[in-house]
């Protein structure tokens, strides 16, 4: 997405002409506006008829909610509700009855387009099979014996049923074998084109001369399972598109700008160098810019990888990413919307793309060999025949046109879609979605696993590890402290910690250092390490200063993500290498690998050391499957063979990634690296199963003794032989 | 032979209907969430609102 920046900010919303320009920056100007709202949210966990009612149930339930109804295939829940319900308030609503939920901007989940193809390829194959089955039924008299006139009308019916259908149907065909040969290849198309034409034009002919064989049944079934396979085609990219537009819509991102002091919630995209922007604890910082007024800690992880919070204050720089932790700080912006790091660090990720989309895919490497093949073969016929037969043109047409027929390329056109709509859909159901076609081709090939630490294999949520080492005391002292500060350590130290606080009176929180208050006429602090007078661990700690006796440190290390540890143990028995990368500090890298038992790991790796050791692992000849959420690791991402993020990871992350896994669970990457190498080779097995019919069949017809009947037999067993196979996806 | 003129055409009309229907239930968007609609049926609240 881009965003065109405002020519004039001070007329507002209306008058911005920019925003004719960009459709994005209108859509979000009306997100603004005080009307009935319709807010998308996304549903990873639902599956169930129980989930929708409850789902429903709960949103209905909530005041200003008008209606709510779940899409389960799409696992998202549309609800039209009074302007001021926000997403954010329905995500909590749900999260209380137990699903996860984030919201999606309505305005990029535009499906029509998509849609309309969909439903156009639907629409053939629909007419595709009236014509198959009507056609079939009239076969059948023909092959069981009719003869003379009755043979004759029942072809001259097909025909009637046929040529339109063909001329229908084989649009789709037809459009690309044409841009094909204007460009001089042989697609898949091509071959397909040519015998759909062949075979129904020959067939004509020979209904015209009373002849004895037609293909009519085989023309419109070849087209028929051809169109099948461009459905389930379709189908999947449609899906992945739409995935893809999910998680570009998961981020609304706003800014609240201060103009002659008075707070506006306005969209990036109208956000200017030189504005002030106002970043409340908890928030993400939206812009690059140096703070002017305000004291707080920065959380830095989906940028550079540490846990430990870093200090801001005024003429300090933070950047777009970036979490602001305990004081509201106010910005004075040096970079917005495209220009920001964040922005940057996405430019950087397409131009690696650029290189993975070069990947051919089994299917592109067995149409390569194929095409030619079948042409080769089919003109050899007819050569063969007009020579041997002495010129009878009409036979040699007719040996070659069901030489087409017989090779057609089903394995190809029907069983490849077959099989990544299964597995796609089985991944789906997992929570494991695929944006990229041939990302569960390359996901097959991984031997190699790096994972990022910081918010991937962690969550990203602290919880304190040295709390036996404390006396009870002290701990009673740092809770009541900490109950009084929405820092995420104290968060976690008053989550943690049980018992009775202790009477500490006059609480203060002093941002960006931390709290402090009075006991029994002694000053006690939790916070900073040189704010309490001591030298700080390496490790992400708060310090407790009681009176003048030695601090006491917390330390805290992060909790792991749930199933971390089984994908682990399942990537490792499936006899995958794993690394840690993290730019997190050597001591908490090290405790964590330790952990969930990685032997290989890196510490303090900048972005483009992780990258640099993607890189090298690749150029040794292995083929890497990255795992990354931030910022720092999108390089990484964009320069392994196939990569993974979580859905809360950030936009660029995201965007720099093949696979998204929409739950908190870990343990999918297992699964679908296990689903990948099975869906490859269930492809593999489909065009052997392909190849042995044509082994048996092409021959026959080479020899001229391919019936109208065989050509049905072959063409629709070899069909379902493959989607079956393709079915048996475990 | 002569029921063949009868058979023929009802048998077309008959394939012909099905045609029809099935471009109806696709032009009304009725494979829009053909899990959810699966479900559905199962839940126990009565639901009298078509989907928005």
């Amino acid at each position: 997405m881009g965003y065109d920046a405002p020519a004039d900010l001070s007329s507002g919303i209306s008058a911005c002409p920019a925003c004719v320009a960009a459709p994005s920056a209108q859509r979000l100007a009306a997100l603004q506006r005080p009307e009935t709202a319709r807010l998308i949210l996304s549903l990873p966990t639902a599956h169930c008829a129980v989930c929708m009612s409850t789902v429903e149930g709960a949103l209905k339930a909530h005041p200003g909610v008008s209606s709510a109804r779940v899409n389960l295939t799409l696992k998202r829940v549309s609800v039209e509700a009074e302007a001021d319900v926000t997403a954010a308030q329905l995500a909590e609503v749900l999260e209380a009855v137990g699903y996860e939920a984030h919201e999606l901007d309505p305005g990029l989940l535009s499906m029509t387009e998509t849609d309309r193809q969909g439903r156009e390829i639907l629409m053939r194959l629909g007419v595709a099979f009236f014509a198959m089955m009507n056609i079939m039924l009239l076969s059948v008299a023909v092959w069981s014996g009719a003869e003379a006139a009755t043979r004759d009308m029942f072809h001259w019916i097909s025909a009637l049923i046929a040529i339109p259908t063909v001329a229908f149907v084989g649009q789709p065909f037809f459009k690309s074998a044409w841009a094909a040969l204007r460009v001089g290849r042989l697609g898949m198309d091509v071959p397909i084109s040519l015998a759909l034409i062949l075979a129904s034009s020959i067939s004509l002919y020979e209904t015209m001369h009373s002849g004895e064989k037609a293909y009519f049944d085989a023309a419109v079934m070849l087209a028929f399972f051809l169109l099948l396979g461009r459905y389930l085609d379709h189908r999947s990219r449609a899906l992945a598109r739409s995935a893809a537009e999910e998680l570009a819509a998961l981020e609304v991102p706003r800014a609240i700008v201060l103009q002659d002091g008075q707070e506006f919630l306005r969209p990036i995209a109208q956000v200017a160098k030189g504005d002030l922007v106002l970043v409340r604890p908890g928030g993400r910082m939206p812009v690059d810019g140096v703070v002017v007024e305000g004291a707080s800690e920065v959380d830095r992880g989906l940028l550079t990888g540490e846990s430990l919070p870093a200090f801001a204050g005024p003429g300090l720089a933070v950047s777009a990413g970036e979490v602001n932790l305990t004081g509201p700080l106010t910005l004075r912006v040096t970079a917005a919307g495209r220009d920001s790091s964040l922005h940057r660090m996405a430019d950087l990720v397409a131009v690696a793309e650029s290189a993975r989309n070069r990947y051919t895919t089994l299917a592109e490497r067995a149409a390569r060999i194929y095409s030619p093949l079948v042409h080769i073969l089919s003109f050899s016929a007819f050569a063969f025949w007009l020579w041997k037969t002495g010129g009878d043109v009409r036979f040699a047409v007719n040996i070659s046109a069901a030489v087409l027929i017989i090779t057609c390329p089903c394995a190809l056109g029907l069983a490849v879609p077959a099989v990544v709509t299964a597995a796609s859909g089985k991944l789906f159901r997992k929570g494991v979605l695929i944006k990229n076609g041939t990302a569960l081709e390359r996901l097959a090939e991984v031997d190699v696993v790096v994972f990022d630490k910081t918010g991937t294999l962690t969550l990203g949520t602290p919880t304190p590890s040295n709390l036996d080492t404390v006396s009870a005391q002290d701990q009673s002292v740092a809770l009541a402290l900490a109950k009084a500060s929405s820092h995420p350590l104290a968060m976690a130290l008053a989550g943690h910690i049980s018992g009775v606080p202790a009477p500490v009176t006059d609480l203060r929180e002093v941002p960006g250092y931390g709290i402090e208050g009075q006991l029994n006429g002694h000053t006690v602090r939790l916070g900073r390490a040189a704010w309490v007078g001591v030298e700080g661990l390496a490790q992400t700690a708060t310090y407790l200063a009681i009176a003048s006796q030695d601090p006491v440190p917390f330390a805290f290390t992060d909790q792991i993500r749930p199933g971390a540890e089984l994908a682990i143990v399942g990537l490792t028995l499936q006899g995958k290498r794993i690394k840690l990368v993290s730019g997190d500090t050597e001591a908490a890298v090290r405790a964590f690998a330790s952990q969930v038992g990685i032997a290989d790991w890196v510490a303090g790796a900048l972005p483009a050391e992780k990258a640099a050791i993607v890189r090298g692992l690749a150029d040794q000849g292995h083929k890497v499957l990255m795992v990354g959420d931030g910022l720092n690791d999108t390089a990484a991402l964009a320069a392994a063979h196939v990569s993974i993020s979580p859905a809360q990871a950030l936009d660029a992350a995201r965007v720099a990634s093949d696979i998204v896994l929409l739950g908190r669970d870990l343990s999918a990457i297992a699964d679908a690296t296990r689903i990948a190498r099975q869906a490859t080779k269930r492809m593999v097995e489909n065009f052997q199963i392909s190849a042995a019919y044509n082994v048996i069949a092409v021959p026959l017809a080479l020899m001229g003794g391919a019936t109208p009947l065989a050509a049905a037999l072959a063409m629709s067993l070899s069909s379902i032989t493959v989607s079956l196979n393709a079915l048996r996806l475990r | 032979m002569q029921i063949l003129t009868v058979l023929i055409p009802v048998s077309l009309f008959l394939g012909f209907i099905g045609l029809v229907a099935f471009i109806w239930a696709m032009r009304t968007l009725q494979f829009d969430d053909p899990e959810g609609d699966a479900s559905r049926i199962l839940t126990k609240d009565y639901d009298d609102k078509p989907a928005p």
